[in-house]
């Protein structure tokens, strides 16, 4: 049986140049369905993700992943996070970056190849990474994160700049990892990309706004539209 | 931390200086080219040539180890590798002992390569051992690894941590005895430089050289050891799993 909850975060505080970035977060992402986590640019979300990763100084607050705290050694094993950026090695091939964390993370070679499958750079896997584009670049270092079969999945925009149908594939196949039992928190900034969640996280200005399917919100607010719905909600709040 | 993940660090840290045929060619190349070019300087002076020759096959894999290492640390702190790889369960000894390893092994390369054109085409000549001066090398290699890791923290851009090496390596080189020897250097300099790991590297080099194989070489080689060590452990305190 798997739990109800896989991420619990309680009043986390987080400061950042001084500034309360994060001033009391509370909230919890179920196992088994993708979660988007949805904002403004500079609404907190990557530095949310980056408490549950446990690779960001809190100020107080917990943050529990999959029973322990955020950044233990078991939570480094079985955590995968994606940043904005692509932090891959540009000077190696697709396939070596691949391997390098799958040594650190002991995923076998067989492994390496699903993940490259996966986000679709078969034909690339012997190119270095630095001739390749921007959208590839950022699906090597989705791999990187895919090679270890984590249980948690942590994207922080995961899909910008890609191609609609690559776009398209990639969120399905966010969601066969998800009926596989994985938790998966993805952060946006469009709307759009709302309707492909099962949960959603409305944050602004460091705070959570609203949770709940899309379905809920639209409901909630009254408003077809999940933009309109934010809205609404982001007033209200 | 793994022996499994240490390696795999080493492992990608060559193949990513291999990939850069430049700046392995640099490497590899410019340590002989120089020797030459010193042996043409001192021409006719081969008292000379012997004396600083030997050690400056030992004293090139710092030079070299101390630049590569900080522009590597530093991209891997500004590209985001290094928050990958604290995200995962890598040790930070692994981090470290990788790139020990990886610089050791190219510091054999570099100094075997910088000795057989100086021993065997220059006609430079030791009365020490060789494969002595060649086990230092590889300890300034380790030396100049663990600053060059350490001083990076300290470096925003790649421009800066170049500039680190005019000033955190050539004071030490013109310090450490082998332009002049440190007891006819200003007494306040002489001070200074009996705290800069390299006198202590470049005193063994000079006492390999001249095969004075006592104790005072022992306490050289122990200073450098533990030199090694206090520069990767306050590298080590540079490596933070959690940032701000």
């Amino acid at each position: 049986m798997t739990p109800d909850v896989s991420i619990t975060i309680r009043d986390l505080c987080v400061r950042r140049g001084g500034k309360l970035v994060l001033p009391g977060v509370s909230l919890d992402v179920r196992p088994g369905v993708v979660t988007g986590l949805l904002g403004p640019s500079g609404s907190g979300k990557t530095t949310l993700m980056r408490a549950i990763v446990g690779v960001q100084v809190v100020e107080s607050g917990e943050v529990d992943v999959l029973g322990e705290p955020a950044g233990s050694l078991r939570n480094r094993k079985r955590v995968g996070y994606v940043t904005q950026a692509p932090s891959v090695y540009g000077d190696l091939t697709v396939r070596e970056n691949l391997r390098y964390f799958a040594r650190i993370v002991a995923a076998s070679d067989q492994r390496v190849e699903e993940s490259i499958a996966t986000v679709d750079l078969g034909d690339q896997a012997d190119q270095v990474v630095r001739t390749l584009s921007g959208g590839e670049r950022s699906r090597v270092s989705l791999a990187s994160a895919l090679v270890g079969n984590p249980g948690v999945l942590v994207l922080d925009e995961p899909t910008v700049g890609l191609d609609p149908v690559l776009r398209r594939d990639l969120w399905r196949a966010f969601h066969t990892l998800a009926g596989g039992g994985t938790t998966l928190l993805a952060s946006s900034h469009v709307m759009d990309e709302a309707e492909r969640c099962d949960d959603l996280i409305l944050m602004r200005e460091g705070r959570i706004v609203a949770t709940g399917s899309p379905d809920e919100l639209r409901g909630r607010t009254g408003q077809d539209d999940l933009e309109q719905a934010f809205l609404t909600l982001a007033e209200a709040a | 931390m793994t022996p499994r993940i240490t390696l795999a660090t080493a492992g990608r840290v060559l193949r990513q200086i291999r990939r850069d045929r430049r700046t392995l060619a640099l490497i590899l190349v410019v340590p002989p080219v120089l020797l030459t070019l010193f042996k043409y300087v001192f021409y006719g002076q081969e008292v000379t040539f012997n004396r600083v020759g030997p050690p400056m096959v030992g004293l090139f894999p710092f030079i070299s180890m101390f630049l590569v290492t900080s522009i590597a640390m530093l991209r891997e702190r500004t590209t985001g590798t290094l928050e990958r790889l604290m995200s995962l369960p890598l040790a930070k000894l692994d981090l470290l002992l990788g790139y020990g390893i990886a610089f050791a092994g190219l510091a054999v390369v570099q100094a075997t390569l910088t000795a057989l054109v100086a021993f065997g085409l220059l006609g430079l000549e030791t009365d020490g051992p060789v494969w002595l001066i060649l086990a230092l090398a590889v300890g300034n290699a380790l030396l100049g690894m663990a600053l060059g890791l350490f001083l990076s923290a300290f470096a925003q851009t790649e421009f800066q941590a170049v500039q680190f090496m005019p000033a955190f390596v050539l004071p030490q080189i013109l310090l450490c005895g082998l332009i002049v020897a440190r007891d006819q250097m200003a007494r306040a300099l002489e001070l200074v430089s009996s705290v800069l790991p390299l006198t202590y590297a470049y005193d063994a080099l000079a006492r390999a050289t001249a095969d004075d194989l006592g104790a005072r070489l022992a306490v050289d080689v122990a200073v450098l050891g533990g030199a090694v060590v206090l520069a990767l452990v306050l590298g080590a305190t540079t490596l933070r799993r959690r940032t701000a």
